[in-house]
């Protein structure tokens, strides 16, 4: 019987720094977690006292990789705190700008940080030497996503225009007729993305748990909806703290979740599962070819979720870019606001899953601020899951046992930067 | 140089939000010939290689603890060249918005409850607060095109070539409408350009993010702020979103003298 001791200090190709401790005895674990090393940051603590005008602003700068889902969440809890509505066009801007965040985090995790460790490659770096063409065709990919939030916010990480109360600035006609050229050019390479991930030998892992995302009636759930677990629930938005039930654990600088059970897990995976029968046929299609049906239960398969979803945002984006030439674009302005003292809450399923900000007003300053993030709620169920894979591939050899430890942290794609700003802030 | 003549460079974060890092991993979907004149043997959110001999060092992020700055200076040590990456490292950037809560304690009391003190943090520094940094590449997020052309500058024994003079100036070029006209805050007088005024362009005042210029010229600002009906106050609450360190650094010498 083997005696493994793991170490993983700072695993790579994840955002944010976090370690994997696995320590075996004669076969028998004693020891596998997941720490969080991040440097704390304090964004609910410090964006107290600033105008409201900044919140998003500021908020955005929590994660590099979704800034425009935090900036899209905050902006939209302000909004409902001070009661101020979108036009129909700002909406759909704010749609479209989402897709191509969508795309442009799958397509970094799926492409540069899952995939080298199917081909033995410590990066996508010597992939270029393997197979330049697939190196190629994510950069293309990637390059067209952060394409997309550029022509609307100014750029991806970051944006700029996106304000509370709508957009500061609004692409030009011809700009998302340009677009949406570039969006069916790409059709050919999320095909081959399909192909390519549909052939990976993806490890062999199955553990049930509850499946935790947004949901709509009317359409795949991204922006705003109604919370919805697998086990069977559903709440409104504003009582997302009985989802998610936070505790606070020694060996991590974020705090875990729970609900129906001991852990749950959001993300693509869990939006695919709760939600599959509003995907585009394009997309249902890519699921066929990656052999996933609802309900999926191995974890390793958020990355195939990921890929159906990048079928199913480029076919959406089409669309919406359709409807918004239909409609005919107007160089509209923000919304007017009036201060008014208030709390608000909002919930966006960012690239890694459910989010929640929450803040309260006066005098259009920001006094109260609780942000919940994806990669938080998922700890509980990724310690779950390495607890369950370890025994099964404790006696194979050390290498692997850690590779494969590795692959499942990074299934996750974890954003660890995010996640160490912790909350269950009591509003008073 | 390596055997392969390729400079090794190496990218290290501290707390920040990684945007920068992701930064350049994009600047390569358009400059992936980069890669033939450089190695990078350490790149923890890009690849899992960590080799420790490497002559430019570039680091994200601000030090916010005691821990940082043993990793900051083994950096400092191994680099012949240290780069400061983005808001975060080069003034301290929006985690120094901590520093002007009321009380630090209070902030991390606010966050982690009765559980602050598992959770160690000191007022956020820029990393030159720390150690010697022969370069920065300002903004929030770093500007792609500015970060490509340091690296040729630095590659070549030049200087950085980062401009000195302020966001107005790009945004004029850009045929902006000024915004301080419409009665909307902008910090472009006072702060550094290079970003093609981006943040005007997109309809949005400057934020500052890439600190401020070298003797910015006051009285000038303040006509302008008194044209568009804006008050100092205003405008230095602006300026506190990026560069609350500095603000505070200029407090602390106003006391002094």
């Amino acid at each position: 019987m083997s005696t493994v001791n793991i170490n993983v200090h700072h695993v790579t190709r994840v955002e944010g720094h976090g370690n994997i401790v696995l320590n075996a005895k004669n076969g028998k674990i004693e020891k596998c977690q997941f720490d969080v090393v991040e440097a704390p940051r304090f964004f609910e603590g410090f964006v107290r006292g600033r105008p409201y005008t900044e919140i998003n602003h500021i908020t955005s700068r929590i994660c590099g990789i979704c800034s425009v889902g935090h900036s899209t969440t905050s902006a939209m809890a302000t909004e409902n705190a001070l009661g101020v509505e979108l036009t129909e066009q700002a909406t759909l801007l704010r749609k479209l700008l989402f897709h191509g965040e969508i795309l442009d985090s799958h397509i970094l995790h799926t492409y540069y940080l899952v995939a080298p460790d199917f081909f033995g490659a410590g990066s996508v770096i010597p992939l270029i030497g393997i197979n330049r063409p697939v190196v190629e065709r994510a950069l293309r990919m990637k390059k067209l996503a952060g394409d997309l939030c550029a022509i609307i916010a100014g750029r991806h990480t970051h944006p700029v225009s996106l304000v509370v109360g709508g957009f500061s600035h609004v692409p030009k006609e011809q700009e998302l007729r340009d677009m949406r050229k570039q969006l069916v050019d790409a059709r050919p390479d999320v095909e081959a993305s399909v192909e390519l991930f549909a052939s990976l030998d993806w490890p062999k892992f199955e553990r049930d748990t509850e499946y935790v995302s947004l949901t709509k009636d009317d359409e795949y759930a991204f922006v705003g909806g109604r919370i919805k677990t697998s086990d069977g629930f559903e709440y409104p938005v504003e009582d997302y703290k009985k989802v998610t039930n936070e505790y606070l654990v020694p060996h991590s600088t974020a705090k875990w979740t729970k609900h129906n059970r001991d852990e749950y897990m959001v993300g693509a995976l869990a939006r695919f599962n709760n939600n599959f029968d509003q995907l585009h046929p394009k997309a249902k299609e890519a699921a066929a070819a990656l052999g996933m049906a609802p309900k999926v239960t191995n974890t390793f398969l958020n990355s195939g979720a990921q890929i159906v979803e990048i079928a199913h945002c480029l076919e959406d984006s089409i669309r919406i870019i359709d409807e918004l030439l239909e409609r005919g674009i107007k160089q509209e302005k923000p919304a007017e606001i009036k201060t008014k003292d208030g709390e608000g809450w909002a919930s966006c399923d960012v690239p890694r899953g459910i989010l929640f900000h929450h803040y309260k007003y006066e005098d259009g300053l920001c006094q109260e601020a609780n942000c919940i993030i994806p990669t938080n709620q998922n700890y509980g169920n990724l310690n779950a899951d390495m607890e369950k894979l370890a025994p099964q591939i404790i006696d194979q050899p050390q290498d692997k046992i850690r590779l494969m430890l590795e692959m499942l942290v990074r299934a996750y794609d974890p954003c660890i930067s995010c996640s160490t700003h912790l909350l269950d802030v009591k509003f008073v | 140089m390596t055997n392969n003549n390729k400079v090794k460079v190496a990218f290290f974060d501290f707390a920040s939000c990684e945007g920068c890092q992701l930064t350049i991993v994009d600047a390569l979907q358009t400059h992936l010939d980069l890669l033939d004149a450089v190695e990078i043997v350490q790149f923890r959110e890009a690849i899992t290689e960590k080799g420790e001999d490497y002559l430019i060092a570039f680091v994200e992020g601000s030090c916010t603890r005691k821990c940082d700055e043993e990793r900051l200076f083994k950096i400092r040590e191994q680099a012949a060249i240290v780069v400061a990456l983005g808001s975060c490292a080069h003034t301290g950037g929006i985690n120094a918005l901590k520093n002007i809560q009321p009380s630090l304690q209070g902030v991390r009391e606010y966050v982690y409850g009765d559980k602050a003190d598992w959770y160690e943090t000191y007022p956020t520094r820029p990393i030159s607060a720390v150690i010697d940094v022969d370069a920065f590449i300002p903004g929030c997020p770093i500007d792609r095109g500015e970060f490509v052309k340091v690296v040729k500058n630095v590659l070549l024994g030049k200087a950085p070539g980062i401009p000195d003079y302020p966001v107005c100036v790009e945004c004029k070029l850009k045929e902006n409408v000024c915004l301080l006209l419409e009665g909307k805050p902008c910090l472009g007088p006072v702060t550094r350009a290079g970003c093609g005024a981006i943040c005007p362009t997109y309809g949005e005042g400057c934020e500052g993010c890439r600190g401020i210029i070298p003797h910015p010229n006051e009285n000038a600002m303040k006509d302008v702020l008194e044209e568009a009906g804006l008050s100092l106050d205003e405008i230095m609450a602006r300026f506190t979103m990026y560069n609350a360190y500095q603000a505070e650094q200029i407090e602390t010498a106003e006391e002094i003298v």
